[in-house]
């Protein structure tokens, strides 16, 4: 048998350590499109999908919600997640139709690490972190070193992702995605704002708009001079349209099939604008 | 190619085994080719038009992306086994008598996430009832004689209760 | 006491919602599509495309898929034995490309193997050597004649012009615009598919195929075969939609050569991503339109320019020409016009039949431009339509005179009469807004418009094609069984046919037999036209079998055959009291009739484009709201009014899925589908990147069944498959404008349409 259908994590990484061509599979929901339209031939499977522990959600840990790496989507989009990290129960519910939910996850979008993964912006804009096993070691690496470009990541051939974690933050957060379609589409340009009361901190991540995820830090700070965000108070739209001129400022699109740079660049400017002032309402 | 795999899938309550199959078999393929279960239907290959519903233990999914031999310990329910007589369900009675169905290529996609929709859900709002078959795409129809067909079952449903 | 209250079942005759015959099979997953069919001992067929637009084939060695274990076979233009191309109007395309390849995706060989995996590392190994040229993409460079010839035949597959009353006539109007058209696909949901099997002697084989015409497909497979017609079985497999793309050959004669080779049978059946190369798509076209007009905005001229980019072969390039030409007017009064129109050969995808068929195209421009015309003399959309209604009688630009019953201003008045929908509250659910499930906007961000498109759509085929349906009708025993090669492929023909029977033989249990090429041709389900011609086949044939039944009945009664009639279920005597069932009637008997339907005949257009091309005509109007996000460029169709000219509702459960559907498909032109093209090559073959409506893009469609019986159709019923699609595109684009008051001249609209 070419195909490992793994029940607990050590069956996975002790395979995946002795298969130097073993890859592996959660919902399918990514690897399966590239393998029906014979772009990858698969030798050596490790399924993940039967692994109880990586579909578990633990708040354990004080401030973290800690996400299993094969929780679906479906999942994803309601409670606790939808209270504690509305912004990614928000990206979840933007991922494909209903079916692909409920076999996607975080996982697979981590692995796959495609700068329009839709739940990649709330990791950016959260300063998720990202847990990583071998048979041998572990370790917990930040969403920001770990996505290295288009489809290129830290992760090791050994290691599997095991579990995401988030901080869990006072305050606000949206996401925003814009796609040609009403529902079922991949993202042009999408953006995921976290407004953190407590630290009177603004963060904004930015998807499909360049080789990875974007975090725009100096759209960030200018906001943070800008303005005393510990007031609280609403934001002009005159501020909030400079915040999203910045905030495109530092986006890179490409033109590309689905859309052109110069929209998609637009289109974060008016999605920053309109996130900033629903943050401060 | 090797096509060298041996396993066994539970579907629609009878444990069905699957021989000399090569690794990179979809659900979708194994189901229609290699277990005579042709109900499910494959249109894109990749998930984007919901023909190939199956549940798969109580969710519904895609088939056409679950990899078929990591799929041994799911139970796998598709268009055949939503009924074990001959009658047909209430939803698929609708979607006749709506007109729901015109080609049909899409149907049985439709009908099994109808019923997963109404077994989660007995009284979606139309708002959810779309939502819920945004993932089954239908060229000829248009929807309208879908939904329809969705709102008569659910009053039939309360009518009988 | 209760009431006891009998109900009673309405029978299932014309006028009634008959149910799908192969509702029950479909609901359960138990129709039979073709790509479900299995043979014994059978093996798979794939093809090989060529990745160029435009290349020499310098060589292709095929030894290496041949020596991979599971391979049975492998063909290439060598092994072609009949004649090396195929067509629908000019055999101008390769069964396998031999010199040249003229368009990304242009089959080059074909294998097979014994499972779909073996086919595609065949495929891989087949090695073919091209020196790339580089491609015609631009349809100019072709009219120009600035590009050497990629095919024999030349770069302009057909130039016509429409020359009509005074041609320096001019008005105190003059509005214009140069109109573009996207390339839609009909992406049906049922790729192509085929079951060849081979006789055991070797000499011919049957073939089970998802098409739109048996008999044409068997005429031309039978010349690339080399093998008489009679030595090729047709069977019509289940067709999961069609729209146009399977007017033309794809697999068909691929699958044959393949199972007679390997003397085994054969099942072909195309990925989505090949589905895209492997069938026609609606013509891109450029239009410019120039409407001179009257100080009340009644049309005095139409200049107008037509470039249709027809892509590497014929197809129905020059039918679909001369339907874009022809429609220049659209549904009103014109009497001068100069129209010059080209379709074009270039190294782009192969273009031919879809839904609305040069319709569509010509259809975005005059309405833009009927907008336009009342911008400038301050009327309103609706007024400006009204005022220019054409009516029957009417003289077309091509001289025709307008016979069919033409009720465009009803069409007009009863959509205007459809409330609109509620005006959007200041609180939404968010997720309903233009944007989605991306929770983009939030209602202040939101504007609405409203827009209108009015069409003018021929039904049947133009241009003196000789144009009929076949149908038999047996009654034996109170039961009739109908026949024909109508190919059902959703539409609901095998609806309907029963309720032809029913209604005019008095029976109600009606045997559809196997749809073959075991009888006449019926025509292709295509222009609208099988409700008519197939319709009226099988009404004909049913009338010759009641008219021999009267006569059965009568000699056996001794009663004048004249004076009997069915009602219900009965022969009756009109005049007296005789009265017995057709079931009783006809028991122990056999009574056997065929019949051929032809339309009226049709001439073909003149040097000025000026004859009698055009059987007859439907009209439609439809009224657009949509919202529109004008930051972000995002719409949503929220409501669609129409009121369509159908003639005769035969069945208005079938009559509402035509019009749903078809309005769907029109929205989808209007601001999604687009098969995006760099340099020849075809940027978004799939699902992922060809974008459909889903259940949340679809409007609220509130429609209204004009009923005019059309006198000259058989069952007074016109088509009614084209029009919901045509007119939507330019009313959902025309809604746009008005939310945004920019101007808009290109289909699907962008989001950067919109907001840049």
């Amino acid at each position: 048998m070419s195909v490992i259908v793994a029940k607990e994590l050590t069956t996975a990484l002790t395979a995946l350590r002795e298969h130097g061509d073993a890859r592996l599979i959660q919902g399918g929901t990514d690897l399966m499109v590239e393998i029906n339209f014979n772009h990858v031939k698969p030798t050596t499977m490790i399924s993940l999908r039967d692994i109880k522990s990586l579909r578990m959600i633990r708040t354990d840990t004080p401030g973290i919600m800690s996400i299993g790496s094969g929780v679906p989507y479906s999942v994803i989009e309601g409670e606790p997640v939808l209270t504690a990290i509305p912004a990614l129960a928000q990206a979840a519910r933007t991922v494909g139709s209903p079916q692909i939910r409920a076999a996607g996850s975080l996982g697979g979008n981590l692995g796959t690490c495609s700068p329009a993964g839709d739940t990649l912006p709330v990791m950016f804009a959260l300063d998720a972190s990202i847990h990583l096993s071998a048979i041998d070691s572990s370790r917990v690496v930040s969403i920001h070193d770990f996505m290295t470009g288009v489809k290129r990541s830290v992760r090791q051939h050994d290691e599997i992702i095991t579990a995401i974690d988030f901080p869990i933050i006072n305050g606000w957060q949206g996401y925003s995605k814009v796609g040609v379609r009403n529902a079922m589409v991949i993202s042009v340009a999408s953006a995921c704002l976290v407004a953190d009361h407590e630290n009177a901190d603004v963060r904004i991540a930015l998807g499909s708009v360049g080789p990875t995820i974007i975090r725009c830090r100096a759209a960030e700070s200018w906001l943070k001079t800008t303005l005393d965000l510990s007031t609280r108070s609403t934001i002009s739209l005159d501020v909030a349209n400079e915040f999203g001129r910045r905030a495109a400022e530092e986006s890179s699109p490409i033109d590309d099939h689905r859309s052109t740079a110069q929209y998609r660049r637009h289109a974060i400017s008016v999605l920053a604008s309109r996130l900033l002032r629903k943050a401060y309402q | 190619m090797s096509a060298n795999e041996f396993y066994s899938l539970n579907v629609n309550g009878e444990t069905m085994s699957v021989q000399d199959s090569w690794v990179g078999e979809s659900l979708l393929y194994v189901l229609r080719e290699r277990l005579g279960l042709p109900g499910t239907k494959g249109a894109c290959e990749q998930g984007e038009c919901g023909s190939c519903t199956v549940l798969m233990d109580g969710e519904a999914v895609c088939a056409c992306l679950v990899m078929a031999a990591t799929a041994v310990n799911s139970e796998i329910v598709t268009v055949e086994g939503i009924t074990t007589d001959s009658e047909l369900t209430d939803v698929q009675q609708s979607f006749v008598e709506e007109g729901a169905v015109q080609c049909g290529f899409c149907t049985p996609g439709l009908i099994v996430a109808v019923h997963h929709l109404l077994g989660k859900n007995p009284q979606p709002s139309e708002f959810e009832i779309k939502e819920a078959i945004s993932g089954n795409i239908c060229r000829c129809t248009g929807y309208g004689r879908v939904f329809a067909a969705v709102e008569a079952t659910i009053r039939s449903r309360n009518d009988s209760k | 006491m209760a009431k006891s209250s009998l109900v009673t079942k309405p029978r299932d005759i014309l006028g009634n919602s008959a149910l799908r015959p192969d509702g029950a099979h479909k609901v359960q997953g138990s129709f039979e599509f073709t790509s479900d069919l299995h043979a014994e001992n059978m093996l798979w067929g794939a093809t090989l495309r060529s990745p160029h637009p435009y290349a020499k084939i310098v060589s292709i060695d095929t030894s290496a898929a041949l020596a991979l274990s599971g391979v049975q076979c492998v063909i290439t233009a060598d092994d072609v034995p009949g004649k090396p191309t195929y067509g629908l109007i000019s055999s101008d395309q390769p069964v396998f490309a031999q010199d040249f390849v003229r368009y990304m995706g242009e089959p080059v060989a074909a294998v097979a193997a014994d499972h779909p995996e073996t086919c595609r590392r065949a495929l891989a190994l087949i090695t073919v050597v091209y020196e790339v040229l580089t491609p015609l993409t631009d349809p100019e460079d072709a009219i120009a004649g600035s590009f050497a010839p990629i095919h024999p035949d030349g770069n302009v597959i057909r130039h016509q012009r429409i020359i009509r009353g005074e041609q320096s006539i001019s008005g105190p109007i003059v509005v214009e615009g140069e109109y573009v058209i996207g390339m839609q696909d009909q992406a049906f949901l049922g790729l192509e598919a085929a079951l060849a099997i081979p006789d055991p002697d070797g000499l011919g084989l049957h073939l089970h195929v998802a098409t739109q015409w048996l008999h044409e497909d068997l005429t031309q497979i039978s010349a690339c075969l080399n093998l008489p017609a009679d030595k090729i079985r047709l069977t019509l497999g289940g067709v999961g939609g069609a729209f146009g793309a399977r007017e033309d050959i794809s697999l068909q004669v691929h699958c044959c050569l393949l199972a007679l080779k390997a003397g085994r049978p054969i099942k072909m059946q195309y990925s989505r991503e090949e589905s895209f190369f492997g069938h026609v798509h609606r013509h891109p076209a450029t239009i410019f339109m120039r409407h001179h007009a009257d100080s009340n905005g009644k049309i005095v001229k139409i200049d107008a320019r037509f470039v249709f980019d027809g892509g590497a072969y014929t197809s129905t390039s020059p039918a679909v020409l001369i339907n874009g030409i022809t429609h220049t007017q659209g549904p009103y009064k014109c009497d001068n016009a100069t129209v010059d129109g080209y379709a074009v050969r270039t190294n782009n995808p192969p273009c031919g039949a879809m839904r609305g068929f040069g319709v569509v195209q010509a259809c975005f421009a005059h309405e833009s431009q009927m907008d336009k015309i009342a911008a400038a003399v301050g009327k309103s959309p609706v007024e400006i339509r009204l005022i220019n209604a054409m009516v029957t009688g009417d003289p077309l630009i091509t001289g025709q005179i307008m016979e069919s019953v033409a009720p465009v201003a009803r069409c007009i008045t009863e959509t205007d009469a459809i409330p609109l929908p509620e005006l959007m509250g200041q609180t939404v659910n968010e997720l309903s807004l233009p944007g989605g499930s991306g929770l983009t906007a939030s209602r202040s961000n939101i504007v609405r418009g409203i827009g209108w498109g009015v069409s003018m759509k021929n039904l049947m085929y133009s241009e003196g094609f000789d144009d009929y349906a076949t149908a038999r009708c047996t009654l034996k025993d109170g039961i009739a069984s109908l026949k024909f090669a109508t190919s059902e492929v959703g539409q609901g023909f095998v609806t309907l046919a029963p309720q032809i029977a029913r209604s005019v033989l008095g029976v109600d249990e009606v045997i559809l037999e196997p749809i073959d090429t075991q009888i006449g041709s019926a025509g292709s389900t295509s222009a609208s036209r099988q409700t008519w011609m197939s319709g009226g086949a099988v009404d004909g044939a049913c009338r010759l079998v009641r008219e021999r039944l009267f006569h059965h009945v009568g000699l056996m009664h001794s009663i004048d055959p004249i004076r009997l009639v069915i009602d219900g279920t009965d022969v009756i005597d009109q005049l007296g009291t005789f009265r017995v069932s057709v079931a009783d009637a006809s028991e122990g008997i056999e009574i056997s009739e065929t019949f051929e339907h032809h339309h009226r005949a049709t001439e073909e257009l003149d040097e000025n484009g000026q004859g009698n091309c055009h059987t007859a005509f439907a009209f439609v109007a439809h009224r657009a709201v949509v919202d529109v996000d004008p930051e972000l460029g995002l719409v949503k169709v929220v409501q669609i009014a129409t009121a369509q000219d159908v003639g005769r509702v035969l069945n208005p459960l079938s009559a509402i899925g035509q019009v749903e559907g078809g309005i769907a498909q029109g929205l989808g032109l209007a601001v999604m589908e687009e098969i995006v093209m760099k340099d020849g090559k075809v940027r978004n073959p799939s699902f992922t990147d060809y974008l459909l409506p889903t259940a949340l893009d679809a409007p609220d469609v509130v429609a209204v069944m004009i009923e005019e019986h059309e006198p000259q159709a058989p069952l007074g019923a016109k088509g009614i498959g084209e029009p919901p699609c045509i007119s939507v595109t330019p009313a959902i684009v025309a809604a746009i404008r008005n939310a945004i008051g920019k101007n808009i001249e290109r289909i699907p609209v962008r989001p950067q349409d919109i907001c840049l």
